[in-house]
């Protein structure tokens, strides 16, 4: 058993960070919206299922069916990113626009919010499932299939450590992943629309009474939250190759748990609690068997939060100075 | 422009009109309140013939689906109202409860060949049991962590029975025992108490039997002080507290009749089903039984039989529509919400906290009452 | 203070003014209902017999049920073609593979659509629910995919099923992975599924009997990263890899296994991953090679056999595809019902009469039921994956490998 954990040790290791980056991507859209409104916006994981066929209609599009290199590898998946973020971020305003803000007008609870979202969720799914999947991607009666990418990227091996390989994929995720908390933290803590967002999560009437849009920084939330989520799934796809319309509920499931792991509302939280979690799904496989592994990180959440009842970081978006 | 304040307009003296018939209601004197009950629940009895069956459900056979989906859906969302309707605790996980329910029938009916109904005494008992093991921990959180927390609570438990090959894995279990049967009673021609597997009617009144009990139960625990204290920590946690409610068990206690009426229902569907497997306990399960409890109207316990009924049935009256039916009930879900936030039947207390603009369980975050949201609905009263 | 007690009169009439608004709603729609399943149509016309067809036609596994389900059309067209004295309707039954539905189906088919036959369902879970409800209907049914050995022990008369089962399937692979593979050391994966642990299982238990040395794990095909799996299969350093599950996934754990340098160990699957599917996931050069176990006879284009080239062409003609996994399953069953009713049994007891009679050659088997409705042929075969194409090798016990 230890010999076996001696064993795959490192590889569960990197394969961990790797995934938790994107599990950390998909929670900032959690932490972030539930910072400002305090809703949990069920509909997310759609919107990360989306960003990865944003992705994936560029090598579509485009006819690519063999392995890149250099530049037009470059070109190719930094279009990807733009595509799945575009897609993303849009799938997410128009879900505000048209699934929330009317609810947040009439002053309706909550609940009523999660419900419109959970709604918003299963019509995403099924459009995706029936519309466009077989028409847009050409795929008739395949729509609940999973969907392949074709390579686009040979997965070299960039530096071993250990023995055991490091691909040139994997550094990508990790490294897009963290540039792109850099920047958001950067964005949040300042810039002027950062300032409003803080401002709005702490206390909406005060910021109300200086002088911000409320409405304008929900859109704003909902857009940087829907855009990670679609860098999350271009990054995704690029690694691993495939998605399918209901991808987005696991992943939904497990960023928001990360998200609440770290602390929801607090953004160095989300990644924290993404990677730690993609690292205990990996590690607790090793011991338990990989069927365990939902069970396991589901488990650790209920622990941590007995004894710390706001996440590993503390709650919210205002006060952990992001 | 106009035209948003027509529909205003209807929805004003739609809710009136309501309130009138609510009036009237609780004008009624006692006894003619008991000739109702009763009509309903001959109705209710009725509900499984043919000469409605061909209209409300011509794809599938009527008296089925009025077992399942409709009656175990109704049964369920009352359940459920208890812990998120009446005390406010948000719960993604209720399916786990059923799942419980539903494994207790199945093992100790293969494996220990208990009668039925001593299985559904014991059934209700672990899965109140269960609820408290599983509020314990976790009661002392706040909403959206509870939220999470039985959300991973109900993956944890069909995961656990997937991965678990001693109580059949994923195959699950076969060769569930029936009720026992009466087969010489007969009723208009129906053999009511013949717990079979071809006619599901009996299943039917027995389920009708359990909703009422359940219901009468429900309705005593409201108008009491518990109901009183679930009302207190659902507006506001800290005051109730502050009060000398003691809401940590109370909320045990919420959780724990939730639990249990889920269990029952879990007992008696497994009864029925003859074979069980963990992929009957999905999570979309607890997230349709939630919908149809704020759909219907969180706390108003007609509201969340309506909603429960309207969730269950409308799939089923739909399978016309193919592929599209779930397309169109996500659609529908958020139309609902945005159009009638407060459910389809809101009990009074709910509207009035929404026109207060705190709306129960609380409101969003950066819902500020700006002067064009909170001027018309002053407007147009 | 007066408890808020229900507004019944309010239900009442939200009640009432729901269902006359559907009432409209469902008369306005009724003109343009899917062919077959029209209740109004109930009692059997005078020339016509009904035989339902029952399993998941639009959910998630759709894409193993379509087949059988074309292949069971093609049957029912031809003969209704030749204009015989007693035509017969195929009715769809979409259970979506939900247990509750598929009984709530069934329950419709016997006692409104009054069917004399049912070919499917389709899965071994919804089987468990439905066969005791058409059992006590007394109504024969044949299904053409459900491979769960259990659900032939259960003393049903009037069930049948067109292909072997998993313990059947399970260790004929196995064999062949000790045996003409010469594998030493297996890595068994199910994915915890009704239908990939059980046949996991048996194949974990004939290769116990071989001396192999085994490691197991499992996977949830809900995901897409299988890396703690595939961690596992590399420390372990096995010369083969079985898979029990479906291709989607089994494609995604090919590719991640090639990708995470598990090169040369060969991949095994059974009957769930026999589909195109799996090279399109898997891609074309990872697939390469990777070897399938099926209970099914595949019409693969390769095929000599005059009977099987017709009905692969005239399958294709028709749906414009290759016949598929179970295609020729659904085939035969049809055919079976088909022959029974020209022999002159319309009614559900002489059918199930002539079902235990039938010694026919089929397009996937000679097809005879043994008493408790198992078909008799006990044929396992074994496909590979050679240039992008699957391609049959051979029965099990007599497949070499090139």
């Amino acid at each position: 058993m230890l010999n076996d954990f001696v064993n795959q040790f490192w590889p569960a290791t990197i394969d961990g960070l790797a995934f938790g980056s994107i599990y950390a991507l998909i929670a900032l859209g959690y932490t972030m919206v539930y910072g400002v409104l305090r809703l949990i916006n069920f509909a997310h994981s759609e919107v990360f299922m989306i960003g990865t066929f944003g992705a994936m209609f560029v090598p579509f599009a485009l006819g690519v069916s063999e392995p890149l290199t250099g530049l037009a590898l470059v070109g190719v998946i930094l279009l990807m990113i733009v595509a799945g973020t575009l897609a993303s971020a849009g799938t997410a305003v128009a879900l505000e626009q048209i699934a929330y803000r009317p609810l947040r007008k009439r002053g309706a609870s909550r609940l009523a919010a999660l419900i419109s979202a959970i709604g918003a969720s299963i019509f995403l799914q099924e459009l995706f499932a029936l519309l466009v999947i077989p028409n847009v991607f050409n795929r008739p009666e395949k729509g609940r299939i999973q969907m392949g990418l074709p390579r686009l990227m040979e997965k070299s091996e960039l530096f071993s450590i250990f023995g055991h390989s490091v691909r040139v994929d994997q550094v990508l995720v990790i490294v897009a992943a963290v540039g792109m908390m850099i920047a958001l933290d950067a964005l949040v803590n300042r810039t002027k629309i950062g300032r409003g967002i803080r401002a709005t999560a702490q206390n909406p009437e005060a910021a109300v009474l200086m002088g911000v849009d409320i409405n304008k920084i929900v859109r704003m939330t909902f857009l940087i939250g829907g855009g990670m989520a679609g860098v999350a799934g271009a990054l995704y796809l690029i690694s691993y190759e495939n998605t399918y319309y209901y991808i987005g509920f696991l992943f939904g499931i497990k960023a928001f748990t990360a998200a609440v792991l770290g602390g929801i509302g607090n953004l160095r939280g989300a990644l924290v609690g993404g990677v730690a979690l993609g690292l205990v799904e990996n590690y607790g496989a090793i011991f338990a068997g990989s069927d365990w592994k939902h069970v396991i990180s589901f488990s650790i959440l209920v622990l941590v939060l007995m004894f710390r009842p706001t996440g590993i970081l503390g709650e919210s978006l205002q006060q952990a100075r992001a | 422009m106009k035209q948003k304040n027509s529909l205003e307009d209807f929805r004003h003296r739609l809710s009136r009109y309501g309130d009138g018939v609510h009036d009237r209601w609780l004008k009624t004197p006692g006894w003619q309140r008991w000739i109702v009950y009763a009509l309903l629940i001959v109705g209710a009895l009725l509900l499984p013939s043919e000469s409605i069956g061909s209209f409300m459900s011509p794809y599938t056979d009527w008296a089925s689906i009025l077992f399942f989906p409709i009656g175990t859906y109704v049964v369920l969302a009352i359940g459920l109202n208890v812990v998120v309707g009446q005390a406010g605790l948000l719960d993604l996980g209720f399916v786990a409860f059923y799942a419980v329910g539903g494994y207790a029938m199945a093992l100790i009916g293969t494996r220990l060949g208990w009668n039925f109904w001593l299985i559904l005494l014991v059934g209700i008992g672990l899965c109140a049991l269960s609820g408290i093991t599983l509020g314990a921990p976790t009661l002392r959180l706040r909403g959206d962590y509870l939220a999470i927390v039985t959300l991973g609570f109900g993956e944890i438990i069909r995961i656990t029975a997937r991965n678990t090959d001693s109580i059949g894995g994923p195959n699950g279990i076969r060769a569930i025992p029936h009720p026992p049967s009466f087969p010489d009673v007969e009723l208009f021609g129906i053999k009511i108490f013949k717990y079979g597997v071809l006619d599901p009617r009996p299943y039917y009144y027995l389920l009708v039997a359990l909703a009422v009990i359940v219901i009468i139960l429900v309705k005593r625990w409201e108008k009491s002080r518990v109901g009183r204290a679930w009302a207190a920590i659902r507006e506001d946690e800290d005051a109730a507290e502050v009060m000398g409610v003691p809401t940590f068990r109370f909320k045990m206690l919420a959780f724990a009749i939730g639990a249990s009426i889920g269990g029952a229902m879990g007992v008696l569907w497994a009864a029925k089903a003859i074979s069980i497997n963990p992929n009957d306990f999905q999570f979309l399960l607890s997230a349709t039984i939630l919908a149809a409890v704020v759909m219907g109207g969180a706390g108003n316990l007609p509201g969340v039989i309506l909603g429960a009924f309207v969730v269950a049935w409308l799939p089923e009256r739909f399978r016309g529509l193919q592929d599209y039916r779930m397309l169109i009930f996500g659609a529908v879900l958020v139309a609902l919400m945005i159009f009638r936030p407060e459910g389809l039947l809101p009990s009074r207390q709910r509207k009035a906290e929404l026109q207060e603009g705190s709306g129960g369980m609380g409101a969003l975050g950066a819902e500020v009452p700006g002067p064009e949201s909170h001027g018309e609905e002053v407007a147009s009263k | 203070m007066r408890p808020k007690t229900a507004r019944l009169g309010g239900v009442l009439a939200a009640g009432v003014a729901l269902t006359l608004g559907l009432a409209a709603c469902g008369n306005g729609g009724s003109e343009d209902k899917p062919s077959g399943g029209d209740p109004s149509a109930a009692a059997p016309a005078g020339g016509t017999v009904k035989i339902g067809f029952m399993g998941d036609l639009t959910g998630p596994s759709a894409g193993i049920v379509i087949p059988p389900w074309n292949g069971a059309n093609l049957v029912i067209n031809e003969y209704n073609k030749t204009n015989p004295p007693v035509k017969i309707e195929l009715v769809k039954y979409d259970s979506q593979g939900d247990a509750s539905k598929a009984v709530a189906l069934a329950q419709q088919a016997i006692k409104n659509d009054k069917i004399v036959g049912l070919i499917g369902p389709a899965f071994s879970g919804e089987s468990a629910q439905v066969a005791p409800v058409l059992e006590e209907a007394e109504i024969p049914s044949i299904t053409a995919s459900a491979t769960n050995t259990k659900l032939a022990e259960n003393g049903w008369k009037f069930w049948h099923r067109l292909l072997p089962n998993d313990s059947v399937q399970g260790p004929g692979v196995a064999d062949f992975i000790a045996g003409a593979a010469g594998a030493k050391n297996v890595f068994v994966i199910d994915d915890k599924s009704e239908y990939g642990k059980p046949l996991a299982d048996a194949v974990r238990t004939q290769l116990g009997t071989k001396g192999v040395k085994l490691t197991n794990d499992s996977l949830d095909p809900s995901e897409s990263d299988f890396s703690s799996v595939v961690n596992k299969v590399a420390a372990a350093k096995p010369d083969a890899v079985f898979f029990g599950g479906y291709y989607a996934a089994g494609g995604n754990l090919l590719k991640q296994l090639r990708d995470k340098g598990v090169k040369d160990a060969k991949f095994f699957s059974g009957d769930g991953s026999l589909d195109k599917g799996l090279i399109e996931s898997a891609g074309k050069d990872n697939a390469e090679g990777a070897l399938i176990g099926c209970p099914c006879y595949l019409a693969t284009p390769d095929v000599t056999d005059a009977k099987v080239k017709g009905f692969a062409e005239a399958y294709k003609a028709a749906f414009n595809a290759d016949p598929a996994i179970y295609a020729a399953e659904g085939y035969d069953a049809a055919t079976v019902f088909t022959e029974a009713v020209k022999a002159g049994n319309t009614t559900t007891d002489k059918i199930n009469e002539f079902l235990k009679t039938i010694d026919l050659a089929g397009v996937s088997k000679q097809v005879k039921f043994a008493e408790n409705g198992e078909v008799e042929a006990k044929d396992i075969y074994i496909y590979q994956v050679k240039d992008g194409a699957i391609t049959l090798l051979g029965k099990a016990t007599e497949a070499k490998l090139g």
